[in-house]
């Protein structure tokens, strides 16, 4: 068994190696550039000097490109479908919040934030200070701040439907966690462009591509902080769950989840700002807020005005960090009471 | 038919246990095992029967094998090889959904670091077996709270545990274990996180608890003082061998080898040893002067007359709790049994 094992790996490598030689070959192939004869290439050695040669050329750009494009015509309806469900949920959102009388929106923050942050009074009043004040700075950046908002909002309820049971995945089992790394590495070190824009061509310019982007970026922190925080509890408190009798879906329900929430709370903390870092991009590819103020302002070298809209980006930060921020702590304290009599 | 029974348990811990399995039957040592393979032998061949109603006290030093034994009893861990039966049933023939029955209704366990929920109320840590069990909260509550009284915890129930010290902490977890009523109760290292004072209340108030409830429990320690205290057999563990089984007399006046030898070595003798483990009995006790007598009860500890003998320069004369004289006790006795061999 241990010498199949160690086979398994040279195999694996070997299967590697095979891949890379079919790259090697089917690349040469299709290459335009290459010579006539491929004796020519174990004649004249000058191609190993200097310069890259021009026929040693991996055309992904090309399948890529052909994928892209079947893929569009073949399924754009599934694209369509999404677009338009997403839509539908971000008019929900964005018209409830611009309909309503400003006061009242405010006041709504006021009150969510005294409740999550367990009645910190402290908290509250700089939240609705903060919350003011976007308006305040330039009438129209209540809307706009809104609208970005809104964005956020799905984009968060995107990343935490799909975030945290890949998380709970990850933290069940160690193969799971090997797949889903490497995936999470690529989306947080990928170039936010190389994903925006394709998002346009598959779902048209404005909201949808930004919400898809936000997604992209924000959910890494997510899963691992839910990976994380399950794989964190207690080894004897699951020992004691399992001695008791709990089945998987009690152990993870009534045990594993609610001593991770501190954390997963935190990964929907991080999921937020991440997100709000995403708004000033989205705003190149047409989407409406706050960023699209900042970019205005760049564009005609107005520097107050940049300014201005950038305070109110990080307002708007400071208040969706402090809400879901203070959350995570009143949580937090609610499992560790002896911390809270320190204090 | 003992209450458990463990038959010839193998535990090895490794990529590969199975491969190494016969290398351990052929009696290979743990660090020729380890070297060699890079497993580490858990469990050695362990046999081992526990009858109904008794405390087995589960002996050895850290990293041999008590806790991997006690896990094996409700399958916290599987075995490599061997067979565990509780009550007839062999426990490796379970599947998942019996398993978890099995562990709701047949064994309780308390845990060394209390492994109580910390976002759950003392009161619904108690009762978090009987919910398992699928009682409802009302019932649930009222024998959570009985055995929150039990433990002497009343006043604390909607406390969470990070709210009380250690000791209050371990009572809460002897409280979840009792409130299923189970007949089998393991205690893995129970008390081996509480300072002394509070750890030698916690064993009063189980052996008074015992006394009552008459439960099944395997209790793991690694204090010698504990286990003689607790225990009604000892099992001595060494490196995932099971050395000596026997009452904690036996443990004491015979050691197995060298290893049980230094660890009984500085026990307090008078302090365990009772009367009519070393009387004479009184058919034998011809030659004896029993002009100058003290009164023993037989069931008194030699700690407990020892000053009187030595004041009074006298013998003893050993009775049961109706008066009977049951042997006698001499100097030379005594002697023998408090001086370490």
């Amino acid at each position: 068994m241990e010498a199949l094992k160690k086979n398994k790996k040279i195999i694996f490598n070997i299967g590697l190696l095979f891949v890379f030689v079919w790259l090697l070959i089917t690349s040469y192939s299709q290459s335009k550039r290459k010579p006539e004869n491929i004796s020519e290439l174990l004649n004249d050695f000058s191609w190993l000097g200097g310069k890259w040669p021009k026929w040693l050329d991996l055309p992904l750009m090309n399948w890529i490109n052909v994928g892209f494009k079947a893929l569009n015509e073949k399924y754009g309806y599934i694209f369509e479908a999404i677009n338009n469900v997403l839509l539908y949920m971000l008019m929900l959102v964005k018209n409830f919040l611009i309909q309503a009388p400003w006061p009242l929106v405010i006041l709504g923050v006021v009150v969510l934030t005294y409740f999550a942050s367990g009645r910190k009074i402290g908290t509250t009043v700089f939240v609705g200070f903060c919350t003011f004040f976007i308006g305040f700075l330039h009438p129209i950046f209540w809307q706009k701040a809104i609208e970005t908002t809104a964005i956020m909002l799905i984009g968060i309820f995107l990343c935490v439907i799909a975030g945290i049971p890949l998380g709970i995945a990850m933290a069940r089992s160690a193969r799971t966690r090997n797949v889903i790394l490497p995936v999470l590495d690529l989306m947080q070190t990928i170039p936010s462009f190389c994903y925006l824009i394709p998002g346009i061509m598959l779902f048209g310019l404005g909201a949808v591509p930004a919400i898809i982007a936000t997604f992209i970026y924000a959910v890494p922190p997510l899963v691992r902080l839910t990976d994380l925080g399950i794989r964190l509890v207690d080894k004897e408190v699951i020992e004691a769950a399992d001695a008791f009798g709990a089945s998987k879906k009690q152990k993870l329900l009534g045990v594993q989840l609610p001593l991770a929430l501190p954390n997963i709370m935190q990964g929907i903390n991080q999921c937020t700002m991440m997100a709000l870092a995403m708004v000033v991009i989205a705003s190149m590819i047409g989407t409406r807020g706050l960023g699209d103020e900042v970019l205005l302002g760049l564009q005609q070298l107005n520097v107050g005005r940049a300014a201005e809209a950038g305070i109110a980006i990080v307002l708007l930060a400071i208040v969706l960090d402090r809400i879901t921020q203070s959350y995570g702590e009143t949580l937090q304290e609610r499992t560790t009471p002896a911390k809270k009599e320190k204090k | 038919m003992s209450k458990i029974e463990i038959n010839n348990v193998y535990k090895i811990f490794g990529n590969n246990p199975n491969s190494v399995l016969p290398m351990v039957k052929d009696g290979a040592t743990k660090e020729t095992v380890l070297e060699e393979t890079g497993h580490t032998v858990g469990l050695d061949n362990v046999s081992l029967k526990i009858e109904e109603g008794e405390t087995f006290v589960c002996m050895g030093l850290s990293g041999s094998g008590k806790s991997t034994l006690i896990r094996h009893l409700n399958r916290l861990i599987d075995p490599t090889d061997g067979e565990i039966l509780i009550e007839g049933t062999n426990v490796m023939s379970l599947n998942t959904e019996s398993l978890i029955d099995f562990r709701r209704h047949k064994m309780s366990m308390v845990f060394q670091r209390f492994g109580l929920f910390p976002h759950k109320t003392v009161l619904q840590n108690v009762g978090y077996g009987l919910e398992m069990q699928g009682i409802e909260e009302n019932k649930r509550n009222s024998v959570a709270m009985d055995k929150i009284q039990a433990v002497g915890l009343n006043g604390f129930e909607n406390q969470f545990p990070a709210q009380l010290s250690g000791g209050m902490q371990q009572r809460v977890g002897l409280a979840r274990a009792l409130a299923t009523d189970t007949d089998i109760m393991l205690m893995d290292e129970a008390f081996s996180a509480l300072d002394p004072l509070i750890r030698s209340d916690m064993q009063k108030q189980l052996l008074d608890l015992q006394a009552e409830l008459k439960k099944t429990i395997v209790f793991i320690t690694h204090d010698l003082d504990e286990s003689l205290r607790l225990g009604d057999h000892i099992g001595i563990l060494n490196a995932g061998k099971l050395v000596q089984v026997g009452t904690p007399v036996e443990i004491i006046m015979n050691p197995a080898d060298d290893y049980v030898e230094a660890f009984v070595k500085d026990v307090n003798r008078a302090k365990v040893i009772k009367a009519k483990i070393i009387m004479i009995p009184a058919a034998q006790a011809d030659g004896i002067d029993k002009t100058n007598l003290i009164k023993v009860n037989e069931d008194q500890f030699i700690e407990e007359f020892l000053p009187q003998v030595v004041c009074n320069n006298a013998n003893c004369e050993v009775v049961d709790r109706q008066g009977n004289t049951k042997g006698y006790i001499t100097n030379k006795e005594l002697q023998k049994s408090l001086s370490k061999s």
